[in-house]
């Protein structure tokens, strides 16, 4: 009888470092698709270019070729294609009603990789489904003249993050990946979502949670600094914290550092190819993403790791050839504490 | 900020309460948001740790209001920082409230006033939305008076929200603070019944708070401020010993207990305890009585004038700032300020050309640190009145010779040096940004760059200070920074410097050794003309220590087993007897007075970088006026200090039974053992000297030992901040320094006590000052992080043992260094030959042995004993 794939990666963890899978919009790009590919025979209402979340259904192959290669680079868990896969974000192309489907095709296109690549060299494989942070936040107002407003209210992103997740869990995923967080009150309404979307399922859906660090003084959009935000979401009990996208590896080390130190739990992160030259385009070659990844192995600040904007299956394949035989990190045992926040952490001893 | 490092007690800020200020009521009502957020602001700034949002008031739409100010609040950083109690008698507006928070906020309240099902409901909610939750002492019966009913609401509670995995470090129980003093004698006791509810509860259920809301307590005495202070201040001194840790109070409106009017202490304590006065009566009757006489008091005093008044206003300005008088800094400067065009003039003509001759004094050996800092608080006062004319008027601020960050780092809590070197610079015309204490090294990078700083100064005492140095300087690096590192502080070093930190930065390090040299450097780095050549000769001088260190580094020591062989042979049948009065022994509030005897006066005046000992340092040829005054000034503050009780001097020592077992001492504080690993000797000896470890002054079996933990520094910072408020560093250095001393003294105090009564072993022992100071007693007091036992880090397993913050308020930081810093801790050794000595470098072997009886991991024992590693 097989473990449990949280405690497969729990046990698997405190032997070697886990690899997941790196960027999806690169490796499309290079597929050099036209918008009729995007659209396929769906009949919809706007320009489709762009719409990645879309080709789960329009395009499955090339869906389902980028995560093999992943896999084949050494991933041992990939993300489903379902990053803007809400009512929020799928209303910029008027696909609203493709929400349901998207989540559930992507799951079972990454589910199906994953058992191939699986049943071809013995090594089980893993898929995480993808929530992203939508283009809309609670903490925030969009009007500078008011900073009480507010776009969405609390209820309203729970339920669409809901449909997401109950999508996602009948698509067969094995957990599901809040990521890319700028804000950490969405953060903390989808995890709620996805409890209780696990829950209604009867099936455990681990979470894995990512932050994303979008200025040097190590705050997110929201202002959260990594230990403060740790403390905001720390009640979910995840499976793995940690931090995603921001800058590259070796800027992104001070605050993974000090997440690593306060997290009690699976520490997952994946950086950038570094930052993106004026055009966009990031650079950052293979090895030299593998080497500055290797610095924060050697100092034990992780236990999976992987790669997010510019990074292709040429990354994750150095990494995860780098990262092998190097040292695991421990989870830290901290002391009893009322770990509360604002957008800084206050702990009292309890 | 954390306050994790002991049970401190928090403040929540109680201003954003339409229930408890009549203010912000106006406000919301008035839909006047923008003022009511500035509440919000004023409270954090003031100190406020959470702060409480309440909007039941019934012409308030609370719902909208709590939704409103929340949302509001979360856009101002500086107020979002810390964490909310979303407070409401309202699930639907705490629910609410909840969808609007980012971060980990508290509940206040729910209870069991609807039965256990409703309760647990919400604390399921509670649970999934990432909130603690204040539980009130109120149950389907109503709420809890007695102290049995308070401390079964609570405990049933407890039960009940652990049975659901609720985690019990999110429980804060309020077990109701009511008014007493109202005539009502069944009021009576609701203070005792408060006090002793909070020490069963805490006492019965682990991990949880304790927390209150302390206005209604005083209710009978609206109106009348100071006496509502003190029955609060004296409420909470009875409370927070017994496990109570948070209230909702406007904390600047708390007294310090023994500041408090004794008369005034002793009618409030006897309401509050609910005792019969000593003189007769009535509790209540007498505090109404003598509340009366409390409304309104004020006093002030005046001086005289004296000859040098005579003079004209740019020769009084130099007169005062040489003198480092400031009783008529502010109306000469005024004076001033309007014979001139421009109010920029009188600083840049006679304020500076004043600071230049004392500047000159100072750089010739004539005057002395002591009179330049007080010159530095006449210059500072007098600045300070000018600048609003200067803003007024637009001008730009004097131009300063260049901006010095300075900070102490993260971790570390001393700053007398650091203060010191701050005024110095000052002084001589460089701009201070002064990050403060414990500043993390994204503080100092982030500060460097807001302000385009020139050089930036870290300073630090205690050994993983240097850790933090290093860390800072490798960041300073990763930031692209290029401008001077400058290093200072007491376990710094030239070659620590030079070995460690030089490496991690490329732009300029530099060691000061003490405040006047800083001057000199700071000058040098930032002149066109000699700073490429100063900086140039620092290098090729580091790379020389750095030679001649890598020609030093194989330095030959002796293996682990060897020095075990050798170890201290000691005569146990000297063995002192057992002490007379084993276990704990807490004290509250040491007479200063009798401190005052056991001062240790040389390293004060080295504080203050007059180099000699006293007494005769107070005739010496060359600083003997400098240092009499100083020790004049020092002994008339030290009589306020007792007269008014400024500080407060807190204890605890324990005496344990202990064992040796190898380098390691088992103590039993009670039934389990815990082992003290300490560090053996491995430089080779010569001539039948023995490789000294700690452990051999403990016999195998049946023997003793004890621990310490002392502090004078509760009630220094309300003064030192009084002292900063009005610009005076030098009355605000003297008190640290003071204080520093008192807390030697008392150290040393405690020996003696435990020598002739606490252990006993030496009744009999007549030793004066002298003789103490020159350890010419029995029995030796090594202290964690200094040479005997050089690793910091065992000091929370001896505060642990001594119970010691919750017994004396010393809190340690993450690098274990002691708030307040006026403290003392350590071992006392009872064996008559056990003696002070330096463990010094160890070899790779003994840090091996040493992590593994740790239980450290070999990085972080590296780390731990960094100073002493043979590299």
């Amino acid at each position: 009888m097989t473990i449990s794939p949280a405690d497969y990666v729990r046990q698997t963890t405190q032997d070697r470092i886990m690899v997941f899978d790196g960027g999806y919009g690169t490796a499309i790009q290079a597929y050099k698709l036209s918008e009729e590919d995007y659209r396929g025979d769906l009949d919809l209402p706007m320009d489709q270019k762009g719409n990645n979340d879309l080709l789960s259904i329009t395009k499955p192959d090339i869906i389902k070729a980028v995560h093999m290669a992943y896999l084949e680079a050494g991933a041992d868990i990939i993300e489903t294609n379902s990053f803007s896969a809400t009512q929020i974000s799928m209303a910029d192309y008027g696909c609203e009603h493709l929400v349901r489907d998207l989540n559930i095709q992507s799951a079972k296109l990454a589910r199906e990789a994953a058992e191939e690549a699986q049943a071809k060299d013995g090594v089980r494989r893993l898929v995480a489904g993808s929530i992203g942070p939508t283009n809309k936040t609670l903490s925030l107002s969009p009007d500078v003249n008011d900073p009480g407003f507010r776009e969405i209210d609390f209820d309203y992103l729970k339920g669409v993050y809901r449909e997401q997740c109950d999508a996602l869990i009948e698509g067969g995923v094995d957990f599901l990946l809040i990521e890319t967080i700028f804000d950490t009150l969405n953060a903390k309404c989808a995890a709620m979502a996805a409890k209780e979307a696990g829950d209604a399922s009867g099936r455990d859906v681990p979470l894995m949670i990512s932050m994303t660090i979008t200025d040097m003084a190590g705050r997110n959009l929201s202002g959260h600094t990594v230990e403060g935000f740790w403390n905001a979401i720390r009640h979910v009990k995840p499976l793995t914290i940690g931090l995603n996208c921001s800058f590259g590896a070796d800027l992104l080390r001070p605050f993974l550092t000090e997440l690593s130190k306060n997290a009690d739990t699976l520490i997952m992160a994946y950086p950038n190819a570094g930052l993106p030259n004026d055009l966009g385009e990031y650079d950052e070659l293979p090895e030299q993403t593998a080497e500055l990844i290797s610095e924060w192995t050697q100092e034990g600040l992780v236990n999976i790791i992987g790669g997010c904007c510019g990074t292709t299956p040429g990354h994750i394949a150095a990494i995860a050839n780098r990262v092998k035989g190097e040292p695991v990190r421990h989870i830290p045992t901290l002391a009893t504490a009322t770990r509360l926040s604002g957008l800084e952490p206050f702990n009292m001893q309890a | 900020m954390n306050a994790q490092t002991g049970s401190s007690f928090v403040n929540i800020g109680e201003r954003t309460n339409v229930t408890g200020s009549a203010r912000f009521k106006k406000l919301i009502l008035n839909d006047d948001y923008e003022a009511a957020v500035e509440v919000a602001r004023q409270q954090v700034e003031n100190g406020a740790q959470i702060i409480d949002v309440n909007m039941d008031e019934g012409l308030l739409d609370a719902h909208h209001a709590m939704t409103t100010f929340l949302k509001l609040i979360a856009a101002e950083p500086d107020i979002a920082r810390v964490p909310v109690m979303i407070d409401s008698s309202k699930w639907s507006v705490i629910e609410a409230g909840l969808k609007c928070v980012s971060g980990k906020p508290i509940v206040n309240s729910i209870s069991m006033k609807e039965g256990e099902e409703e309760f647990l409901k919400y604390a399921r909610l509670c649970m999934n939305y990432g909130a603690a939750i204040v539980v009130m002492a109120f149950d389907e019966v109503g709420q809890a008076d007695t102290k049995e009913r308070k401390v079964e609401i609570c405990q049933r509670a407890y039960k009940l929200l652990t049975g659901i995995g609720f985690p019990p470090e999110d429980i804060i129980f309020d077990p109701n603070v009511f008014a007493v003093a109202t005539g009502i004698e069944e009021h009576d006791n609701y203070g005792v019944d408060f006090i002793e509810a909070t020490k069963e509860i805490t006492e019965t259920c682990p991990h949880v708070h304790i927390s209150g809301g302390l206005s209604n307590l005083s209710f009978s005495f609206r109106g009348n401020e100071p006496v509502r202070r003190a029955m609060h201040s004296i409420f909470l001194y009875h409370a927070i010993p017994v496990g109570m840790d948070m209230a909702i109070v406007n904390a600047g409106q708390l007294d310090v207990y023994d500041t408090i009017d004794p008369k005034l202490r002793e009618a409030c304590e006897d309401v509050i305890l609910n005792r019969a006065p000593k003189d007769g009566g009535n509790a209540t009757e007498n505090l109404i009585a003598l509340a009366e006489t409390y409304r309104g008091k004020d006093a002030k005093a005046e001086k005289e004038a004296a000859e040098w008044r005579s003079l004209d206003v740019v020769k009084r300005l130099e007169y005062a700032l040489v003198k480092g008088i400031d009783a008529h800094i502010i109306e000469d400067t005024e004076e001033a300020r309007l014979l001139k065009p421009r109010p920029i003039e009188v600083i840049e003509g006679p304020l500076m050309d004043g600071m230049n001759v004392v500047g000159d004094l100072f750089g010739s050996g004539k005057m002395f640190l002591p009179q330049v800092v007080k010159s530095a608080r006449v210059m500072k006062k007098a600045v300070g009145h000018l600048l609003p004319y200067i803003e007024a008027a637009k001008e730009e601020g004097a131009k300063g010779k260049g901006k010095i960050i300075m900070a102490t780092v993260k971790g570390d809590v001393h700053d007398i040096g650091k203060n010191i070197v701050g005024v110095v610079l000052q002084c001589n015309g460089f701009e201070i940004i002064d990050l403060g204490v414990m500043v993390p090294w994204m503080d100092i990078i982030n500060a460097a760059k807001e302000h385009d700083a020139d050089i930036i100064g870290l300073s630090g005492l205690i050994t993983p200070s240097l850790d933090e140095m290093v860390t800072v300087a490798e960041e300073m690096e990763r930031a692209g920074l290029t401008i001077p590192l400058l290093i200072g502080g007491a376990t710094t070093s030239k070659t620590h410097t030079a070995l460690r930190i030089e490496p991690a930065y490329s732009g300029a390090t530099i060691y000061v050794l003490d405040a006047s040299r800083s001057v000199g450097v700071a000058s040098n780095l930032l002149s066109d003309t000699l700073a490429d050549k100063f900086i140039a000769d620092t290098r090729a001088d580091y790379e020389e220590v750095r030679v001649a260190r890598a020609g030093k580094t194989a330095k030959k020591l002796t293996s682990l087993v060897d020095a075990r062989e050798n170890s201290f042979a000691i005569d146990m049948a000297q063995k002192p007897a057992a002490p007379n009065k084993p276990g704990l022994h807490i004290y509250d509030d040491w007479d200063l007075n009798h401190l005052r005897d056991f001062i240790d006066w040389t390293p004060f005046f080295r504080a203050w970088e007059l180099a000699g000992t006293y007494p005769a340092i107070l005739t010496d040829e060359v600083v003997g006026e400098s240092a009499s005054d100083l020790f004049k000034d020092a002994q008339k503050m030290l009589d306020t200090i007792i007269a008014e009780k400024w500080l407060t001097a807190k204890a605890v020592v324990g005496l344990w039974r202990a064992r040796r077992q190898d380098d390691d001492i088992m103590v039993s504080p009670d039934n389990e053992e815990i082992s003290l690993p300490m560090l053996r000797q491995q430089v080779i000896k010569r001539g039948g000297k023995a490789n000294m470890c700690l452990a051999d002054f403990i016999d195998t079996t049946d023997d003793w030992i004890g621990g310490f933990a002392v502090t004078t520094g509760h009630g220094i910072d309300e003064h030192v901040q009084r002292f900063e408020a009005d610009k005076d560093d030098y009355n605000s250095i003297l008190l640290k320094a003071l204080a520093d001393r008192l807390a030697e003294a008392f150290a040393e105090a405690m020996h003696q006590h435990v020598r002739t009564d606490l252990w006993g072993y030496a009744p009999d022992e007549a030793l004066d000052n002298k003789a103490l100071i020159q350890e010419k007693y029995s029995g030796i007091r090594p202290a964690p992080g200094y040479p005997a036992c050089p690793d910091h880090s065992l000091k929370p397993t001896l505060f642990d043992m001594l119970n010691a913050t919750e017994n004396t308020g010393i809190e340690l930081t993450s690098s274990f260094a002691m708030t307040p810093t006026a403290a003392v801790s350590g071992f006392y050794f009872a064996h008559p030959q056990s003696e002070y000595f330096g463990v010094a470098r160890i070899d790779e072997d003994q840090v091996e042995d040493y992590a593994k009886r740790r239980g450290l991991n070999m990085d972080l024992a590296k780390q731990y004993l960094r100073p002493n590693l043979n590299d």
